[in-house]
C-alpha cells in the first residue's frame, strides 16, 4: 500500500518537476531538453495512472492526507488524495490527452521563440489538473480549480504581444473569477455548517444539511450550497451566461485549445458536480437549475457554431454545446453519463482541435475556412482523422460519441424533473445543429473547390468584434500558387492515437461505466431519479444499442444535419448567402453572439470603471479630501487669519481690548450676584 | 537563552545601529554607511529569530517578558513581551528592514547615511510598538515612529512631498491624541496602572467603554487606514521613496490593526461587540468601494495603495466577527500583506528607477525587455489578487470562511474581492507588462540586476512558502487568539 501511496504522489509531481525544469532552466537545457523533460514527466504520470487504474480495477481505493496545510477555527485544512474509479478515469484522460498534446506541440510550436515556456506551462497545467481531480477535500479542489485557471490565463495570453490575446486572457480570468466567487461561497457554507472540508465527512452530513435552513436568509441550505458550487462550475465549464470567455480563449495556441479548452480543464465543472453527487441528489431545485442552464448552453451555443468562419471557433462553440450536454446529464442525475460523455468528448474533441491545428499549420496560419477547401488531397491523415472525430461528435452509431450522447438523450427522455421537457427539446434539436455545423466545417475545409492560395483580404469578416479578430501577424496564409502540405509525424501521430479511442472507447466502456459496477459507491443516485435506471433495463449490449440507434430520432436528426450541410455547402453554396440576406436580424443576432459580449463590455466593464471613477472623484477627492480634510485645513487657516487681525502689535489696542474684557467680566459678575 | 533580553535587542540594535550609521556623516562615506546599515539590519533580524524558534505555542501568556521600572512616580514601566498576536510582526519588521536597505542601495544617492539611519531607527521603534506592554511606552513608540517616516517622505519624497508628509503627520497625530486621553482615563480607573495587561482585566461601565472604543477606533482606524480616514495613504505612498512605501505598507499599516487586537477588543469588549456592526460596515466599504477606486487609478503606486486599503479592510473585518477563522485569517492577511504589498511597491520601484514614471500609460510591453522582472511581477500581482498557493489567498480565504459563518451576506460582499482584486491587479499588469513595446523608453529598459533579483526572489519565496504551508503561522497564533476570543466573550459590565 505504501508503494501505491508513493505512486499517487509521483503522478502529479512528475509533470511538476518537468514544468519547473523547463520553466526555470529553459535556457540551460535548450529546446530539446525542455520537451524531453516535460514529455518524460507526463509519460511517467500516464504510466502511473495506468498502474493505478489496474489497482483500482482490482478493488483497491485510497483516501488519505498528504499533509496538513493549516489548522484554524477547528477545521483541518489538508492536502490529500482520494483515489477511486472516478478519479482514476479522469487521471487517465488527463494524462493521455496531455501526453498527446505534448508530442504534438513539438511540431506545432517548432518555430516559436517561447518553446520552453510553452512546455513548462502545459506541464504545470497537467500537475494542477491532476491535483484537482485527485483531491479528497474542497480546499485542494479550489487550489486546483484556480491553478488551472492561472495556467489557462498564461496560455491564452501566450502570444502576449497580440492585443486580442491579452484581452482574451484577462477576460477569461475575470469571468472565471465570477464563477469562483460563487464557488468560494459554497465552500464557505459547507465549512460553516459542517465544520469540515473533507468530502467524505461532508457527504456523511448531506442528509442533515438537506433539512437545514440558512441562518440569515432562511434559504434551504443544501440547495444554496449546490447552486453556489454550480456557479463555480458554470465559470469553469463555460455555461451560459459565464460562457463568454471560452470562444475568445481560442487566441491561445491550438495545442492548449485542445488540452485545456476542450478536453480537460473545461470539464472540471462537470467532474466536480459528479463528484458532489451525494449533495446534488438531495436538492431537486439545484438539479433543475443545472438542467436548464445546461440545456440552454447545449442548444444556443450550437447555433453560434453555424455562423463561424474561423475553424477554431467552430470547434470552440461545439465544445460549449457539448459541455451543455454534459451539464444536462448532471441535471437529470445521469452523472455517470455526464462523465462518460466527458471522457469520449475529451478524445474526439482533442482530436478535432489538433486536426484543426494541423490544418492551420498546412494553411500557414490562416484560420478562415472560406480560404480552404479540398484539403483532403493534400492532408490525408488530417482529413481521415478529422472525419472520424466529426462522426464521433455527431453521434454516429458505433462511434464513441454515439454511446455517450444517446445515453444522455435517453436519460433526459426518462427524467421527470422540472425542466426535463425543455431539456429534451434542446438536446434533440442540438443533435441536428451539431451535425450541421460539424459537417459544414468538414465540407468547407476538406472538400469542394480549392479556395486557398488566392490573394485574399479580410473581406467581410462581418460584424466580428474587432478585438476578437485573429490578429494579423499570425495570419499569413498561403501565397498564391502555394499548396498546403501534410504536417510532420509529431503532429499526425497524436491524431492517429486520439482517433483510436474516439472511435472505439464508447463501445468498450459503456457497459461498465453506465450500467455496471464501475462507479458504484462513488456516484450516488437517489431512488426517485430514474433516468439511467430505465436505460439500464433496456440495454442489451453495445451492438444492440447501435442497431437500435438507427431507428431513433437522434440518428435521423444527425443525418438530416449532415445532408443539409452537404446540400448547402457542396451542392448549392448560393443558398446560405441567400438565407443570410433574408433573415438578416437573426443572422446578426448570431453573428453578435446574442450580444453577450457587448452587454458585458458596456454594463459590467464600463459600469465598474464609471463607478470607480465616480467614487474616486466624488467620494475621495470631493467629499473626503475636498470638504473634510482640506476644508478643515482651510477653516483652521481662516480662523488664524481672523485672529491675526487682532494681533496688531500696538500696545494701546491691546490695552483697549483688556479694558473691554474687564468690563464684560465685571458686568457678568455683578449681574450674577 | 531566556535571560537574553531579545525584545530589547530587537528594539535597540536597529536604533543604536542607526545612530551609528548616522555618525558616518556626509555622502563621501556613503559606501560605508550602506554596508554598516546592512550589517545592522541583518543583526536586527538575527536577534528576532530566537523569538520564533523559542516560542512556546502552548500558552497564551506573554513571552520573552522584560519588566523594569521607568518612571516610578507614575508607575510607568519598561515592560515588553510578545504573544501569538504580535511575535510575527517583530520578525516581519526586522525582515522587511533588510530588504529596504538593499532596495535603497543604488537609488538613494543623497544623504545616504541619514536615509539608512531613518529606516533603522524606525524599525526599532516599530518593534517597540509591537512588544510594549505598558500604555505609555506604547504611546511613546507609536508617536516616535511617525517622525522617521515623516522625514523619509519629506526629504526623499517626490514633488508634492510636503503636502503628503504633513497630511500624513496631522492625520495620524490627531488620531493618537484621542488615544492618549483614553490611556490616561484607563490609568485613573485602574488605580494608577499603565499596564495593558491590567487594563484587560479592568471592569468598565458601557458608556466609558464606548468612548474609549471610539477614541481607539479613530487612532487605529487612521493608521490602518479605514474608510473614510484613508485619503492620506495614497498621497503618502505616491510621494514616498520606494523604501518608505514598502515599510509603510508592510509594517506601518499593521500598527493600527494590531492596536485593535491589543487594546480595543480586550479592554472594552462590550463596546467592541456593540459597535462591531459599525466596524464591519466600514470594512466592507473599504473592500468594495476602494476596490472600485483602485480599478481606475492611472498611477501604479496609487493603485497599489488603494489595493492595500482594500486588503486591510479584510483585516478589520476579520477581527470584528469574533470567530477564530476571522481573527487568525486577519492576522495571516496582515503578514501576507507585508510580503505582497512590499513586493508590489518594490516592483513599481524597479520600474520607476528606470523610467522615472509611475503612470500606467507610459508603459506597455515591458515583458519584451524585462522578462525576469515580468515573471516576478506576475507572481506578486497574482498574490495580490489572492490566488491559491500564494500567501495572499490564505488570509482572504479564512476571513471569507469566517464571514460566511458569521453572516452569509457579509461573506457575500467580502468575497467580491475575488473579482475586484483580480480586476485591478491584472488590468494593471496587462497594460504595463503585456502588449507590444509601447515606446523607446520601454525598448531601452534593462532587466533586473542581481541585487533586485535577490530581494524579489526572497519575497517570492516567502509568498509561495506561506501559500503552500501556512501551518507554522497559524500554529503560533492559536493559543493567543483563542484566549483573546474567550476573554472578549466575557462581559466587563
Amino acid at each position: 500500500m505504501t508503494d501505491m501511496k508513493a505512486l499517487y504522489l509521483l503522478v502529479p509531481l512528475a509533470p511538476l518537476v518537468g514544468a519547473i525544469l523547463a520553466g526555470l532552466f529553459g535556457k540551460q537545457i535548450g529546446r530539446a531538453g525542455a520537451h524531453i523533460v516535460t514529455i518524460l514527466g507526463v509519460a511517467i504520470a500516464f504510466v502511473g495512472s495506468v498502474v493505478i487504474y489496474q489497482d483500482v480495477a482490482a478493488g483497491n481505493t485510497f483516501n488519505g492526507t498528504v499533509y496538513t496545510w493549516m489548522q484554524a477555527g477547528g477545521i483541518d485544512f489538508e492536502v490529500g488524495f482520494q483515489i477511486d474509479s472516478l478519479t482514476v478515469m479522469m487521471m487517465l484522460v488527463v494524462t493521455f490527452v496531455s501526453l498527446m498534446v505534448h508530442i504534438y506541440t513539438i511540431g506545432y510550436m517548432s518555430e516559436d521563440p517561447g518553446y520552453q515556456r510553452f512546455f513548462s506551462y502545459i506541464s504545470l497545467f497537467t500537475f494542477s489538473m491532476l491535483m484537482l481531480v485527485m483531491s479528497n477535500n474542497f480546499l485542494q479542489l479550489f487550489f486546483g480549480w484556480e491553478a488551472v485557471g492561472l495556467v489557462s490565463y498564461l496560455l491564452i495570453g501566450f502570444w502576449y504581444e497580440r492585443p486580442t490575446a491579452i484581452y482574451a486572457n484577462m477576460k477569461a480570468f475575470l469571468v472565471n473569477r465570477v464563477g469562483d466567487f460563487g464557488f468560494l461561497l459554497g465552500i464557505g457554507l459547507i465549512a460553516a455548517y459542517t465544520g469540515s472540508l473533507d468530502y467524505q465527512e461532508v457527504f456523511a452530513k448531506a442528509q442533515e444539511l438537506s433539512v437545514t435552513e440558512m441562518a440569515v436568509t432562511g434559504w434551504p441550505l443544501l440547495t444554496a450550497i449546490c447552486i453556489c458550487l454550480f456557479i463555480g462550475a458554470m465559470g469553469k465549464s463555460a455555461q451560459v451566461p459565464l460562457h463568454v470567455w471560452l470562444p475568445d480563449s481560442m487566441e491561445g495556441p491550438t495545442p492548449i485549445s485542445a488540452l485545456i479548452h476542450a478536453a480537460t480543464m473545461v470539464t472540471a465543472g462537470i467532474f466536480m458536480v459528479a463528484r458532489m453527487s451525494p449533495l446534488f441528489e438531495l436538492s431537486d431545485t439545484a438539479l433543475s437549475f443545472v438542467l436548464v442552464i445546461g440545456a440552454t448552453t447545449a442548444l444556443f451555443m450550437g447555433f453560434l457554431g453555424i455562423v463561424q468562419n474561423d475553424i477554431k471557433r467552430v470547434v470552440a462553440y461545439s465544445t460549449l454545446s457539448q459541455l451543455g450536454y454534459m451539464t444536462v446529464a448532471l441535471g437529470v442525475s445521469a452523472y455517470s453519463a455526464a462523465v462518460f460523455h466527458l471522457m469520449t468528448h475529451a478524445f474526439f474533441k482533442a482530436l478535432l482541435f489538433l486536426g484543426a491545428g494541423s490544418v492551420i499549420i498546412g494553411m500557414h496560419h490562416d484560420q478562415d475556412m472560406r480560404n480552404m477547401g479540398g484539403l483532403r488531397k493534400y492532408m490525408p491523415i488530417t482529413w481521415i482523422t478529422s472525419l472520424l472525430g466529426s462522426l464521433a461528435l455527431i453521434g454516429f452509431p458505433l462511434f464513441s460519441g454515439f454511446y455517450s450522447k444517446d445515453s444522455i438523450i435517453e436519460a433526459v427522455h426518462a427524467s421527470t424533473i422540472t425542466g426535463s421537457g425543455y431539456a429534451l427539446f434542446c438536446v434533440l434539436l442540438g443533435v441536428f445543429v451539431t451535425a450541421f455545423y460539424s459537417f459544414r466545417m468538414y465540407f468547407l475545409v476538406f472538400h469542394g473547390e480549392e479556395r486557398f492560395g488566392k490573394a485574399h483580404g479580410h473581406h467581410d469578416h462581418h460584424g466580428d468584434h474587432d478585438d476578437e479578430e485573429p490578429s494579423a501577424d499570425h495570419h499569413h496564409g498561403l501565397a498564391p500558387g502555394q499548396k498546403p502540405h501534410e504536417s510532420p509525424w509529431v503532429v499526425t501521430l497524436p491524431l492517429v492515437l486520439l482517433a483510436v479511442p474516439s472511435v472505439l472507447i464508447g463501445f468498450f466502456t459503456i457497459d461498465p461505466m453506465l450500467f455496471g459496477e464501475w462507479f458504484k459507491g462513488v456516484i450516488v443516485v437517489g431512488d426517485n431519479h430514474v433516468g439511467l435506471k430505465e436505460l439500464a433495463e433496456n440495454f442489451h449490449g453495445p451492438v444492440a444499442m447501435a442497431l437500435h440507434g438507427l431507428q431513433t430520432a437522434p440518428f435521423w436528426l444527425a443525418m438530416g444535419g449532415v445532408a443539409l450541410a452537404w446540400f448547402f455547402y457542396m451542392k448549392r453554396p448560393d443558398i446560405p448567402a441567400a438565407i443570410q440576406r433574408t433573415f438578416k436580424p437573426i443572422h446578426s443576432l448570431l453573428e453578435n453572439k446574442y450580444f453577450f459580449d457587448r452587454f458585458n463590455e458596456i454594463f459590467f466593464a464600463g459600469g465598474a470603471r464609471a463607478l470607480g471613477k465616480g467614487l474616486w472623484k466624488a467620494g475621495d477627492q470631493g467629499l473626503i479630501d475636498g470638504l473634510a480634510v482640506n476644508g478643515t485645513a482651510r477653516l483652521v487657516g481662516w480662523v488664524a487669519q481672523m485672529s491675526r487681525l487682532f494681533q496688531t502689535g500696538h500696545l494701546y489696542q491691546y490695552a483697549f481690548m483688556m479694558i473691554i474684557g474687564v468690563f464684560i467680566l465685571l458686568t457678568y459678575w455683578f449681574n450674577k450676584g | 537563552m531566556t535571560d537574553i533580553p531579545l525584545l530589547s535587542l530587537a528594539i535597540w540594535v536597529p536604533i543604536l545601529g542607526g545612530l551609528l550609521v548616522l555618525a558616518t556623516g556626509s555622502d563621501r562615506n556613503a559606501p560605508m554607511a550602506r554596508m554598516l546599515a546592512l550589517a545592522v539590519a541583518v543583526a536586527g533580524f538575527v536577534v528576532t529569530i530566537p523569538l520564533y524558534t523559542g516560542f512556546d505555542t502552548t500558552t497564551s501568556a506573554m513571552q520573552f517578558v522584560e519588566l523594569t521600572s521607568w518612571v516610578p512616580r507614575f508607575n510607568i514601566n519598561y515592560h515588553l513581551g510578545v504573544d501569538g498576536l504580535s511575535v510575527f510582526f517583530v520578525i516581519l519588521n526586522a525582515f522587511i528592514t533588510i530588504l529596504v536597505v538593499i532596495a535603497g542601495w543604488q537609488v538613494i544617492q543623497s544623504k545616504v547615511a541619514q536615509y539608512m539611519a531613518a529606516f533603522l531607527v524606525m524599525s526599532g521603534l516599530m518593534n517597540g510598538i509591537f512588544s510594549a506592554l505598558d500604555g505609555i511606552l506604547f504611546y511613546v513608540f507609536f508617536e516616535a515612529s511617525l517622525i522617521p517616516l515623516y522625514l523619509i517622505i519629506g526629504i526623499w519624497g517626490g514633488a508634492n512631498r510636503v503636502y503628503a508628509a504633513i497630511k500624513f503627520f496631522l492625520y495620524t497625530l490627531l488620531g493618537s491624541l484621542l488615544m492618549l486621553l483614553a490611556l490616561l482615563y484607563l490609568f485613573m480607573q485602574s488605580g494608577g496602572s499603565f499596564s495593558i495587561l491590567d487594563w484587560h482585566q479592568l471592569p468598565l461601565p458601557i458608556e466609558p467603554q464606548i468612548l474609549i472604543f471610539l477614541a481607539f477606533l479613530i487612532a487605529f482606524g487612521v493608521k490602518v487606514p479605514m474608510w473614510p480616514v484613508h485619503t492620506w495613504l495614497p498621497d503618502a505612498h505616491v510621494e514616498a521613496p520606494t523604501g518608505g512605501s514598502v515599510v509603510l505598507a508592510a509594517i506601518g499599516l499593521k500598527l493600527g490593526a494590531y492596536g485593535f487586537l491589543r487594546f480595543s477588543l480586550p479592554i472594552v469588549p462590550d463596546a467592541a461587540h456593540q459597535l462591531a456592526p459599525l466596524v464591519i460596515t466600514l470594512s466592507l466599504i473599504a473592500v468594495v468601494y476602494i476596490g472600485f477606486v483602485a480599478l481606475v487609478q492611472a498611477d501604479m503606486k496609487k493603485l497599489v495603495a488603494y489595493s492595500s486599503i482594500s486588503h486591510m479592510g479584510f483585516v478589520t473585518l476579520g477581527f470584528f466577527m469574533f470567530n477564530p477563522l476571522g481573527v487568525e485569517g486577519a492576522l495571516v492577511q496582515m503578514i501576507s500583506h507585508g510580503f505582497v504589498s512590499g513586493a508590489m511597491f518594490l516592483c513599481i520601484g524597479v520600474l520607476y528607477d528606470r523610467m522615472h514614471s509611475r503612470q500606467i500609460a507610459d508603459y506597455g510591453g515591458v515583458v519584451h525587455t524585462m522578462p525576469k522582472f515580468a515573471a516576478f511581477f506576475m507572481l506578486f500581482a497574482m498574490a495580490n489578487s489572492g490566488l491559491p498557493a500564494t500567501s495572499g489567498f490564505v488570509g482572504e480565504f479564512m476571513v471569507v470562511l469566517g464571514a460566511v459563518k458569521y453572516n452569509f451576506w457579509i461573506g457575500f460582499i467580502a468575497a467580491t474581492t475575488l473579482i475586484l482584486g483580480a480586476a485591478y491587479s491584472l488590468w494593471m499588469y496587462k497594460r504595463v507588462v503585456f502588449g507590444k513595446v509601447a515606446n523607446k523608453h520601454v525598448a531601452a529598459l534593462e532587466d533586473i540586476n542581481g541585487r533586485e533579483f535577490a530581494f524579489l526572489a526572497i519575497l517570492a519565496f516567502c509568498v509561495l512558502a506561506m501559500g503552500l504551508y501556512p501551518f507554522p503561522f497559524t500554529e503560533v497564533m492559536h493559543a493567543s487568539v483563542n484566549e483573546l476570543l474567550r476573554h472578549v466573550a466575557v462581559s466587563k459590565l
